[in-house]
């Protein structure tokens, strides 16, 4: 099974590149039993959501 | 139409704010500013008010601090990138299995959407942007905040794909932990509650 290092690669990846179907599994399944990599995930799609709303622009996006 | 100067002006805070967090250097920053300042008032028939003035302002900023970023030409150096990525932050992190350390395993944000509407809370997300290593931060930011794919990114400077993944999964980590000890663990949150 995926370490919590690997996910947490995957967790960032995932932003940036389309997973593959098998990594997009073994992640899920990673989350769905640690805690912490599932607060992990939910920090950096923070972040990532953060960046979008830091200048307001976001509702003129398309 | 005629875009009155005074609603610019009002802009540029927010206008320096973003490219700061890209140039990092008041000079390149001021530079950039005046440059976005005089083609908008240059193209201002070209602003039809379909779009707010700030996004059609902020287009035009966006494409200066791309030059300015290219003009610099500061290809980033692989031995600097290095040496960012060498400061054991892995071993801090996880143990020799691959798991989260006890102190380091992440707790969960209460409410964290709540933040975008504090301005404190901005401060603390630049503080912890500005805290980045440069050139990891200029990464972060071409991929977040100029939304660059990844494969252009490494070839503007010259970087392997996976080595563009290494450096934006750093930088992601880096602001999580700043974030949560300087935000949602630390006063600044507890504070701006109550």
């Amino acid at each position: 099974m995926m370490n919590c290092k690997e996910a947490s690669q995957l967790m960032s990846q995932e932003l940036d590149r389309k997973l593959s179907w098998r990594e997009v599994i073994a992640l899920k399944l990673h989350i769905t039993l640690c805690d912490g990599c599932a607060n992990a995930r939910k920090q950096v799609s923070f972040i990532h959501q953060a960046c979008k709303h830091a200048f307001d622009l976001d509702e003129e996006k398309k | 139409m005629t875009i009155d100067t005074s609603v610019l002006n009002a802009l540029r805070p927010d206008m320096t704010r973003f490219a700061y967090l890209l140039l990092r250097d008041q000079h390149a920053v001021e530079d950039v500013i005046q440059e976005t300042m005089l083609t908008a008032i240059e193209k201002q028939d070209g602003f039809k008010n379909k779009s707010s003035l700030k996004t059609w302002l902020f287009s035009i900023l966006r494409n200066k601090t791309i030059d300015a970023l290219r003009r610099g030409k500061r290809e980033v150096n692989i031995s600097t990138l290095s040496n960012d990525e060498d400061d054991g932050l892995e071993e801090v992190l996880f143990n020799h299995h691959g798991a989260w350390n006890m102190e380091t395993k992440p707790n969960t944000w209460s409410n964290p959407d709540a933040s975008f509407e504090q301005k404190q809370f901005w401060a603390v997300f630049d503080a912890c942007l500005n805290h980045l290593p440069a050139q990891t931060s200029r990464i972060f930011m071409m991929r977040e905040f100029l939304e660059f794919d990844v494969d252009d990114i490494c070839k503007e400077l010259n970087l392997s794909t996976s080595n563009c993944w290494v450096v934006l999964h750093r930088a992601r980590t880096k602001l999580r932990l700043c974030l949560d000890t300087k935000w949602f663990s630390g006063q600044g949150f507890q504070a701006s509650r109550s």
